[in-house]
């Protein structure tokens, strides 16, 4: 198990509030890490400091080190655009922009010069669409717009879209939260399925959703990493009783 | 439709038929609210079109001349004294122009339209008159004869400013308005936007940005003629544009548009969901391809509506213009940025101060165009708002 991102003390204040305390925790490659607690507890707020989503909330003040493949991500001589190309995001709403579905996957990869307009850009349009799951119900309208699909169809239309910037670590908040039991189910089997290429650290509220999915679990509560465990050690076996208060639906 | 409440079951409430009662007044407050204010409206309106109206046709006459050399060299000789007094003496002044045009009219005997006078048309019109008693006579057999015709004026919208009250137009004032608004747009809505484009997405939220963008919203407040003595300190007098030119009128007008569009810009880029600058932010696009390509496109609908609405604004404006001389005589449509011109409203202005009768109608006439433009304008600015807004 290799380790990808190295958290080290990580501290976060939104103006003199303290939202995250002295966060320090190992994400593996090829592994599905799932964090949970109670709302507010700071998980999102953890995930957007990975790829430094934290940069554009104005009275968000950071401390410590992120470190991904050796290097900290908050280093100065580090650019925020080539963090965030490298560690991609998906959101609890899905947020394809109003744009047509093959815009939507094609304007980052042309804008990065990962592939110039034409054939190849076309092949890593189609490639994204598939790795996503959604290929076959899009191919015959990719000029429609990204905004006509079904909400689970958008939430993998934006999994396509972070995947077309080839990055190495995917970043979920809540991805399933807004979907349908149905939708839900396929996005649980393409995250299963795109693992086996890239770190995916994902929130969710759903105890079942890690149960299934998440190869580590990391329990939040006010702020701090209360436990961290394989997820099998932190449903059946944690080693807190917080841990198991939570899980258990005793509080949160 | 008014059925009696029945008191005497469950569902009834105490006091239920006074809260109604209450609602139906409030109804009728607004209501009559609404009535007054069109009722104005409809009655301006009215009001403009028919003491509009007659100014788009003047009455010409019908007459024969006999051609020599001499009446070309000598046009107020060729009439009868008192048919003369009735033709227009712009008329009578662009007659040998005819006759140099038509050599072979030389030694004939032509049938002409001519314009009448001001005084004539407007006695024909069935208004006041200082006409003669035996001018009124002669007209009246003239029409009695069928040699008066009313006809379409075309001089009101192919000539500019006149003395001459039945060759004064409006040509002069359009032209004068149109290279005013382009010196506005070209000047106004590019910095305008990106302004906002500025305070909404670059800058930080700071004490400063912060009173930048209240004295903004203050400016968009601020009484317009007093944006006419800036345009006349800064551009005139300062950097020596001259005065009564499209180029310093356009210029104090942008001033004057410039917090309107930046205001309009500025909410239409705040109405875009932070959820599409999230979505660039976290595929690694700088903030420029982000608001550029993802933000602009939907703020795109308002900020037009807003420059077209700030454009119209522009248009109707005469304050600030009269301030930086754009109300001068001007009877040729200008030609260049830097020479001397009128605008729409300013002739209005200037036509309304005028002794003649004549040109009351024709003030009428230009608001009815002022008009036209503005409201077809506006209509624009809600089309294209309906066309480009993207539907989610
Ligand atoms: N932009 C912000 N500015 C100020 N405070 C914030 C901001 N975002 C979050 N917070 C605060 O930080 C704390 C953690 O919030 P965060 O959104 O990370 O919680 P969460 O665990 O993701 O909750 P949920 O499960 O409801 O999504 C909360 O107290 C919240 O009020
Ligand atoms: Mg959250």
């Amino acid at each position: 198990m290799d380790v990808k991102v190295k958290v080290d003390k990580l501290n976060l204040w939104y103006g003199t509030n303290q939202a995250l305390h002295d966060i320090s925790i190992d994400l593996y490659d090829n592994k599905i890490t799932a964090l949970i607690g109670a709302s507010g507890c700071g998980k999102s707020t953890f995930l957007r400091s990975l790829n430094r989503m934290n940069d554009l909330v104005e009275s968000a003040k950071i401390q410590g080190n992120v470190i991904v493949d050796g290097k900290n991500i908050y280093d100065k001589d580090i650019d925020v655009v080539s963090v965030r190309k490298r560690i991609g995001m998906v959101f609890q709403q899905p947020n394809p922009f109003p744009k047509s579905i093959y815009e939507n996957v094609a304007y980052a990869p042309l804008k990065h010069g990962i592939v110039k307009k034409g054939s190849d850009c076309d092949e890593l349009v189609e490639s994204s669409l598939k790795s996503a799951g959604i290929w076959e119900e899009v191919k015959d309208k990719l000029q429609a717009p990204g905004t006509s699909l079904s909400g689970g169809q958008q939430q993998r239309l934006c999994i396509a879209r972070t995947i077309a910037v080839k990055p190495d670590v995917i970043l979920m908040d809540e991805p399933t939260s807004a979907l349908d039991p149905i939708s839900t189910e396929k996005i649980e089997a393409l995250m299963l399925e795109l693992k086996k290429s890239y770190t995916i650290v994902t929130v969710t509220h759903n105890m079942q959703q890690a149960a299934r999915i998440a190869d580590h679990t990391a329990f939040f509560h006010l702020g701090e990493l209360v436990e961290y465990d394989e997820t099998e050690k932190i449903f059946v076996n944690p080693k807190l009783k917080k841990t198991e208060d939570y899980i258990t639906g005793r509080f949160g | 439709m008014e059925t009696k409440i029945n008191k005497n079951n469950n569902f009834y409430i105490p006091q239920i038929e006074k809260r109604n009662k209450q609602s139906k007044r409030f109804r009728l407050y607004a209501l009559s609210a609404v009535v007054l204010s069109l009722s104005f409206l409809a009655f301006f309106l009215i009001d403009i079109i028919k003491a509009g109206i007659p100014a788009f046709t003047q009455s010409s006459v019908k007459i024969e001349i006999s051609i020599d050399e001499e009446t070309a060299n000598n046009p107020y000789g060729i009439l009868e004294r008192d048919m003369s007094r009735l033709v227009s003496r712009a008329w009578l002044r662009s007659f040998p122009k005819e006759i140099e045009a038509h050599p072979e009219w030389i030694g004939t005997t032509q049938t002409f339209w001519a314009l009448l006078n001001a005084e004539a048309d407007q006695y024909l019109k069935g208004t006041q008159s200082k006409l003669k008693e035996n001018q009124k006579s002669k007209l009246d057999a003239l029409l009695q004869e069928g040699l008066i015709e009313r006809k379409f004026n075309a001089t009101f919208f192919f000539t500019g400013d006149s003395k001459i009250p039945e060759n004064a137009g409006f040509y002069a004032a359009i032209v004068g308005s149109v290279l005013t608004m382009l010196v506005t747009m070209s000047l106004a809505v590019p910095i305008g936007v990106m302004t906002a484009v500025y305070l909404e997405e670059f800058a930080p939220d700071n004490k400063l940005t912060q009173i930048i963008e209240i004295n903004i919203n203050n400016l968009a407040a601020i009484p317009s003629i007093l944006f006419g003595l800036l345009g006349l300190a800064i551009f005139i007098n300062f950097f020596g544009v001259p005065r009564s030119s499209p180029l310093a009128g356009g210029m104090t007008l942008a001033l004057m548009s410039l917090p309107i569009i930046i205001v309009s810009s500025k909410a239409a880029l705040k109405s875009v969901p932070a959820s599409i600058r999230q979505a660039g932010y976290a595929l690694g696009l700088t903030k420029w391809q982000v608001t550029k390509d993802h933000v602009l496109p939907l703020a795109f609908p308002g900020v037009l509506t807003g420059s077209i609405i700030a454009l119209a604004q522009a248009m109707g404006e005469t304050a600030p213009l009269i301030i930086v001389g754009m109300i001068a005589f001007v009877p040729d449509p200008v030609t260049s940025l830097t020479s001397a011109a009128t605008v729409m409203p300013a002739q209005i202005f200037t036509w309304s101060g005028m002794p003649e009768r004549a040109y009351i109608e024709k003030t009428a006439a230009g608001i009815m165009v002022l008009l036209t433009v503005l409201i077809s304008l506006n209509t624009i600015a809600v089309l294209l708002r309906k066309k480009f807004e993207v539907k989610w």
